[in-house]
């Protein structure tokens, strides 16, 4: 092949790629504009009848309105009514922490009726996914920054929403933010230990000028983190997928370190490539001889699955497990696979993401529905006519990452928009971040 | 007549019974003359003690040995060995109906005979008990007492009417279950690792309060036995110590098994009603009962200190944390060591014996043995076995020792693939940029005896590059070593001088 021949093979292939996240962007922007409620700005948390709200997903929803924007797919004056109402809707929400309100202390429960906005299932007051909805609350924010009023309004709301947010109260006393409470027996204890997807929280939480958490919690944090060498990768572990792409859908880790990462020689973005590559190797090894798994065919993460669950009965050998955070190489590991975790590692890895995407969509046409991914799909279990399981129905975080996370390798916009976000800045330099864009000042980056 | 599941239970007086009893506490045995004053005294005929008495007398010690109940103490009666024969047993019954996973057919129709598995149990234990017998104590020139132990003075004590005088003495107590304070436990009755192998009965459901590692491998084993089997545990995850990993892996085993977990859960209260047990749990805001037959507790062990007149003697204690040592081992005083779980954090019957070595090389020998250089090395008997040496991550980073971990899948190695064993890890903690290993976990189905390896190593100071060395008899699962071993020497080479060889090699 001579270099024309070649050079006209990589534009056919950049043009492919193009239309390709194209179709996957706006099919998931189809999610949220019809799973959202425009009263109040809430979005669902999957796309099956009566579904709450998931707060995590209403940050995705008001970062996902700016990119579509910007692609022409939405109006500004729609994307900011949506957000608008989202941000007055939690302003005004009830902050008393009682088992009906909608938040405490400026952290908001998990699952919120769609209608009302107030707790539903008893489900926790979140600290991950309030800081999920808070960075998409701060995405707004930095995207409408036009002196309008209504765009005033929201700037001010968004700052108002960040600074309510006790990060300290979360903190219990301890060295660590603790990941849930509840009115009925207060704080809860998960138990989260090593690298998680918390890196954005303790990033919020370290760069709010009202309620920061004190002492070493960062440090507290990554002590309990594991550097491990796994397939000749070295990478710091997380064993499910979604772990190396939550915090980054925001933050752009691009040659910026921490304490840990100077003393590893490396950075996060990094550490999320070596994960995708771990990913694939595992999928290629196939240590419980799933089908389907392959080079081309991977993707362990938390997602929804097939389960074997039998309600009447508590003591039944179980193989399948439902939704589950699946990862590598320990498992659990039912066969099911989380392809919208493999598109969000298009930033990372986009050689070998893209093959992969390309290749499951092929053969696995059933687990795109809407032209959106499902959560999941599972080709061991596949049914007479040889289709996969597929997870029924769509979950507003999956969406919301790939439609991101799609952007961020086209045109890095979140990433740019979030640096210059000042909370985000502080909290990374009192988190020991230095280096790469963080030592440049910092530029309007709004739309 | 059907079991009642508490504590009334005793063991079986059966053919075995006899002969182990004649030989950890015979019926008619009648106790020495004390010598005048003897080099050793100890006080307790467990793993400790009893390594420490066979060690003195061949340095031609004089030495006597007492215990009040039976020698050998927990790990031989109540503890190690009765708790592996289950758990074999169990395996056996598990792989039976896994058999497909073999290749093999499942056979048609498994029927857990339960009162056989048990005698196999009394049976091994009895035949183990021969090996330190009071009568080959004696043999050996052990002085071998049996009864109550109360200390008189600095240097003396009385046990069965006679007053033992010592030039030092090593109290090798032991440890006892600690039960829960639950309101209703007592009263609904419940089993501990001291007679739970006197059942004769399989409980039909059986409640195990307690996810540490006794806890763990006898809920797998008796639901392995076809108990349906709870168990509850009031941390995020089992084996409270062990690396996330390594507790995680365990879950999903229990899970696979069948065995209904409930983690980050509290027993709240016990009541009878219709013959049941009913047993209230609290997880955070949700509140459940379950109905069980049997209910197994004893979360974790209390020190053996109560009744010894330990003031008399001066010996400083705690009713939780034991008797108090320094690092030599010696209590406040200075004549009297301690040994064993009477006084160590990690309470296993290879630390007893480790620790006996170093009293004896200081009580006798006027050695400077230190407990803390030792390198103990640990494992949970389920299946997978989960195995510790050294190390955790987590300590590491907590005191600023920059760590890195070569971890092998067991799927990466062949002979734990061949065995259909590809489920845990070997993970191998370095310093960061060297190679000397700082601990280890293991997680498969032998990580109990492949962590002796890595124990090896860090007691003679060698290294992975080393370990690289040695050549490992294919196939074997302890490949996963030398694997995580040449991972090590991969990452020795910068990539820049890698990507030149691979252009010289290109040539």
């Amino acid at each position: 092949m001579n270099r024309v021949e070649r050079r006209s093979r990589t534009v056919q292939s950049t043009l492919a790629d193009e239309a390709l996240f194209d179709r996957l962007q706006r099919a998931a922007l189809g999610y949220f504009l019809q799973t959202l409620n425009p009263f109040n700005g809430l979005v669902a948390d999957t796309s099956r009848p009566g579904s709450p709200v998931s707060i995590a997903v209403v940050g995705f929803a008001l970062s996902v309105y700016p990119l579509a924007v910007d692609r022409g797919w939405l109006t500004r004056a729609d994307a900011l009514r949506f957000s608008l109402a989202a941000l007055r809707f939690f302003q005004a929400s009830d902050q008393s922490g009682s088992p009906g309100a909608t938040g405490y202390k400026g952290f908001y429960y998990h699952f919120l009726d769609i209608h009302t906005g107030v707790r539903v299932w008893r489900s926790e007051l979140s600290m991950i996914d309030t800081a999920l909805l808070i960075a998409g609350v701060l995405t707004a924010s930095l995207y409408f920054c036009a002196d309008t009023a209504d765009e005033n309004e929201l700037r001010g709301l968004a700052d108002f929403l960040y600074r309510r947010i006790d990060w300290r109260w979360a903190q219990d006393s301890g060295e660590t933010i603790r990941q849930g409470w509840k009115p009925e027996c207060g704080f809860l204890h998960y138990g989260w230990e090593g690298y998680s997807e918390a890196i954005l929280l303790y990033v919020l939480a370290l760069g709010s000028p009202s309620c920061a958490i004190v002492g070493d919690c960062y440090r507290a944090w990554t002590s309990t983190y594991q550097w491990e060498n796994l397939y000749d990768h070295d990478y710091l572990y997380a064993g499910p997928l979604f772990v190396h792409h939550f915090s980054h859908a925001w933050i752009d880790f691009r040659g910026i370190h921490d304490g840990f990462m100077r003393e590893k020689c490396s950075d996060y973005f990094q550490n999320s490539r070596r994960a995708a590559y771990i990913q694939r190797e595992y999928a290629r090894r196939n240590p419980q001889e799933f089908a389907g798994y392959a080079e081309n065919c991977w993707g362990l993460s938390a997602c929804d699955g097939p389960s074997d669950e039998q309600p009447q009965l508590s003591n039944e050998p179980r193989r399948l497990f439902g939704y589950a955070a699946r990862g590598v190489p320990y498992g659990p590991d039912d066969g099911t696979l989380c392809a919208p975790s493999v598109v969000a590692s298009l930033p990372f890895a986009p050689e070998i993401v893209l093959d992969a995407v390309r290749h499951m969509m092929e053969r696995y046409p059933e687990m795109c529905v809407e032209g959106r991914f499902s959560s999941s799909f599972n080709p061991s279990l596949a049914d007479d006519n040889g289709r996969a399981w597929v997870s029924p129905g769509h979950y507003g975080l999956d969406q919301g990452i790939v439609l991101m996370m799609i952007e961020n390798h086209r045109s890095q916009r979140i990433w740019e928009l979030m640096r210059a976000c000042p909370y985000i800045r502080d909290g990374l330099q009192r988190a020991g971040f230095h280096g790469g864009w963080l030592q440049q000042p910092p530029f309007a980056g709004a739309g | 007549m059907t079991q009642d599941y508490d504590g009334s239970i005793t063991t079986p007086q059966d053919a075995y019974e006899r002969q182990r009893l004649a030989s950890v506490h015979p019926p008619r045995w009648v106790n020495p003359h004390a010598a005048e004053r003897y080099h050793l005294v100890i006080v307790g005929a467990g793993p400790a003690g009893l390594g420490a008495a066979k060690t003195a007398v061949a340095l031609g010690a004089r030495v006597a040995l007492i215990e009040c109940r039976l020698i050998g103490g927990d790990c031989l009666n109540n503890g190690c060995v009765p708790s592996k024969v289950i758990i074999r047993t169990a395996q056996l019954y598990a792989e039976m109906r896994d058999a497909r996973h073999y290749g093999a057919q499942v056979p048609s129709d498994i029927q857990v005979d339960f009162a056989a598995a048990m005698e196999r149990v009394r049976r091994i234990r009895s035949h183990l008990s021969g090996g330190d017998s009071a009568a080959r104590l004696s043999a050996i020139g052990v002085d071998m007492f049996f009864g109550e132990v109360r200390f008189t003075g600095a240097d003396s004590l009385t046990v069965d009417g006679q007053t033992l005088r010592f030039r030092k003495a090593l109290i090798a107590t032991g440890a006892a279950p600690n039960i829960p304070l639950i309101p209703g436990l007592a009263q609904a009755g419940y089993l501990t690792n001291e007679n739970v192998f006197d059942l004769t009965e399989l409980p039909r459901r059986l409640l195990v309060i307690g996810g540490g590692p006794l806890g763990c491998e006898l809920a797998q084993a008796f639901s392995r036995l076809g108990a349906q089997t709870t168990i509850v545990q009031d941390m995020p995850l089992f084996l409270g110590n062990e690396e996330r990993d390594a507790a995680q892996l365990l879950s999903d085993a229990f899970a696979r098994d069948g065995i209904e977990v409930r983690l980050n859960t509290q027993v709240v209260a016990v009541r009878v009603e219709g013959g049941q047990k009913l047993v209230d749990l609290v997880s955070d805001d949700y509140r459940s009962t379950v109905a069980v037959d049997a209910i197994l507790a004893g979360i974790g062990l209390s020190p053996n200190v109560q009744g010894l007149n330990l003031e008399a003697a001066g010996v400083d204690y705690d009713a939780s944390e034991g008797i108090r040592v320094d690092d030599f081992l010696r209590t406040s005083n200075p004549l009297i060591y301690a040994a064993g779980d009477v006084c160590l954090e990690h309470k296993y019957t290879h630390t007893a014996l480790a620790s006996a070595r170093i009293v004896v090389q200081n009580a006798l020998l006027r050695g400077r043995e230190r407990m803390s250089r030792l390198v103990i090395p640990w494992c949970t008997y389920t299946d997978p076995e989960i195995a510790h040496v050294g190390l955790y991550v987590r300590e590491a980073n907590r005191r600023d020792i920059p760590v890195k971990t070569f971890t092998i899948p067991m799927h990466q190695v062949d002979r734990a693939v061949t065995d259909s064993e590809e489920e845990g890890f070997v993970k191998i903690h370095v310093r960061e940029r060297t190679d000397q290993i700082l601990g280890a976990t293991i997680v498969a189905r032998h990580a109990g005896d492949m962590i002796n390896e890595i124990t090896l190593a860090m007691v003679a100071g060698v290294g992975l590059r080393t370990l690289a060395l040695v050549i490992h008899a294919y196939p074997t699962q302890a490949e996963a070593i030398r694997k995580a071993a040449d991972a090590y020497n991969r990452t020795r080479l910068p990539p820049r001088v890698r990507s030149r060889l691979a252009r010289w090699m290109e040539r």
